[in-house]
């Protein structure tokens, strides 16, 4: 926008604005109208919904797959849609972060004198394609498990998947394209431990690795079904 | 049936006027001015019963009156705080034409950061940030506190509730163009403030510490972690150290409770003084009438 733009915008806007009614009362009606229905949403989704409380957590065994709140949805599922495990930065932060970065600075690479949305094709265009997409990977994300379950083609493995999945490995070691790199990759631990040493590092786990101990005791199918896909990942 | 009436207290009776001051304002009325200036200077000399030289005092001086002297404890703030101009011109600044309600977003994600507050007080009052105790603090509070499932599933849902708000809020002022000249700065703040909600939503879900927020947690902040340059720092800042530990969660709840509600606070304060001092957008598909007058007035 040109100073004559910005001069023809500040005086048709004064000549709407002088045309329209007060702030208060007419504003304040509609605002205070819109906070009660707002109230009242809040309240009918807390008797409908009711405020769950999970099992405690238990950071070193656990049966539960992460999953975030559901407006959250759409960057996790994010991580599943790019799979290279070299393009993992790019879901997790790129490209939030520039579509964030995007969004901040909107007003400085937008300058154009248009404000009605069918006349400027392109940021409406570009609204719509951001909102549509948003709404579908929160769908896809709603509908499919977390990101950090196993997608590894291993040899019927089923029980042993699910335990290691459950077990939270992957917050911490790399199991093909999934997880994280604090600890060592387990991708092809099978090869470079035995099946005994696998069980000893879960074990007595050199810190900060929390142990499997407990597990072991309370149940020692799921601790073996661990151990034994471990050791068939080479 | 007619009951006396008390004697007005002193500071409802009408003052004196005061040394220097302009006489009644509507001197056309002759009647009006001689009246009003003679009941004063009595009251001035004796401070006699002024009952009946108040309701001699016209209505429009009344009106006057009621808008300029200080009256009460209302009077007395704004004499101190001259807050009154502010008010009134925050009250009754005008709105564009074309007010639809769609423009009630804004107002009504404020709302449900109040509610939010509100409810979340009442829930730091019973909340323990130990890991040893946090878990069953939020048993106690939805089990024996009165009310308190009540409380906790409306901060629940009300977290929601804000996020859904806000991003409507921002879908309006994209689609409405109201992002451009000259209210830039308030969506950057807009901006910031959607950010720091998705922050406290983030923050928030930690807190009962069970299961579901505790892993939905560590895989934040391992994603967190694997940002470039910053990344690694900020996760670590978050859990208080390379791991989830002990202090994590009293981080998360000082973050959760105190920093960013703080700065949301302020920056709706920003925000809000934008909007008044810039005023709310017209709808973009609404052209002004060129007003006869006006363009008179410019040729």
């Amino acid at each position: 926008m040109n100073a004559r733009e910005k001069e023809e915008y500040l005086r048709e806007y004064s000549i709407l604005k002088n045309q329209g009614k007060s702030f208060f009362p007419y504003a304040v009606a509609k605002d205070g109208t819109m906070a009660a229905i707002t109230m009242l949403v809040i309240i009918v989704m807390t008797l409908v919904l009711g405020a769950e409380l999970g099992p405690k957590a238990d950071a070193t065994t656990t049966s539960f797959v992460p999953r975030p709140e559901w407006y959250f949805f759409f960057l996790f599922e994010l991580l599943r849609v790019i799979k290279p495990p070299e393009l993992t930065v790019l879901a997790t932060v790129m490209v939030p972060t520039l579509w964030l970065v995007l969004l901040l600075l909107l007003p400085f690479f937008d300058r154009g004198p248009e404000r009605h949305p069918l006349r400027r094709p392109i940021a409406t265009l570009a609204g719509i394609a951001t909102i549509a997409g948003m709404t579908y990977l929160t769908v896809i994300g709603a509908l499919a498990g977390s990101p950090t379950e196993i997608v590894l083609q291993a040899r019927g493995q089923e029980d042993g998947k699910l335990a290691t999945a459950s077990a939270g490995c992957l917050g911490c070691h790399r199991i093909g394209e999934n997880g994280n790199e604090i600890g060592p990759e387990l991708t092809d631990v099978g090869s470079r431990l035995p099946r005994q040493a696998i069980a000893r590092t879960l074990l007595n786990p050199t810190a900060p690795m929390p142990t499997y101990q407990e597990l072991q005791q309370k149940d020692p199918e799921k601790f073996q079904d661990i151990v034994d896909f471990l050791a068939s990942l080479k | 049936m007619k009951l006396p009436i008390p004697p007005l207290p002193k500071a409802l009776r009408p003052k004196p006027p005061r040394p220097g001051s302009r006489p009644a304002p509507n001197g056309s009325q002759a009647n009006g001015a001689v009246r009003d200036l003679r009941p004063g200077a009595a009251d001035g000399d004796g401070g006699g019963p002024s009952r009946g030289s108040g309701s001699t005092i016209p209505r429009e001086q009344l009106r006057e009156k009621a808008l300029e002297v200080p009256i009460g404890i209302a009077g007395w703030l704004d004499e101190r705080s001259g807050a009154s101009p502010f008010a009134r011109a925050f009250l009754y600044r005008k709105t564009p034409r074309g007010n639809n309600w769609a423009y009630t977003l804004g107002s009504a994600t404020m709302f449900a950061f109040v509610a939010q507050a509100v409810t979340g007080v009442f829930l730091a009052m019973y909340y323990n940030p130990a890991p040893a105790d946090a878990y069953e603090s939020i048993a106690r509070i939805s089990n024996e506190v009165f009310l308190g499932e009540f409380v906790r599933g409306m901060h629940r849902w009300g977290a929601t509730v804000m996020v859904v708000l806000i991003f409507l809020h921002m879908a309006r002022t994209f689609f409405y163009g109201a992002y451009k000249y000259p209210r830039e700065l308030n969506w950057l703040i807009g901006v910031v403030l959607l950010v720091l909600t998705l922050a406290m939503s983030l923050t928030g879900y930690l807190l009962p510490f069970d299961q579901r927020g505790f892993w939905a947690t560590v895989v934040a902040v391992n994603i967190n972690a694997s940002g470039p340059i910053i990344g690694p720092y900020l996760a670590d800042f978050l859990r208080g150290g390379a791991e989830f530990n002990a202090t994590t969660l009293s981080r998360f709840y000082a973050i959760h409770m105190l920093l960013v509600p703080g700065l949301i606070a302020a920056l709706i304060g920003a925000h809000l003084y934008l909007v008044a001092k810039l005023g709310i957008t017209a709808p973009p598909w609404l052209k002004a009438e060129k007003d006869k007058a006006l363009s008179r007035d410019e040729i």
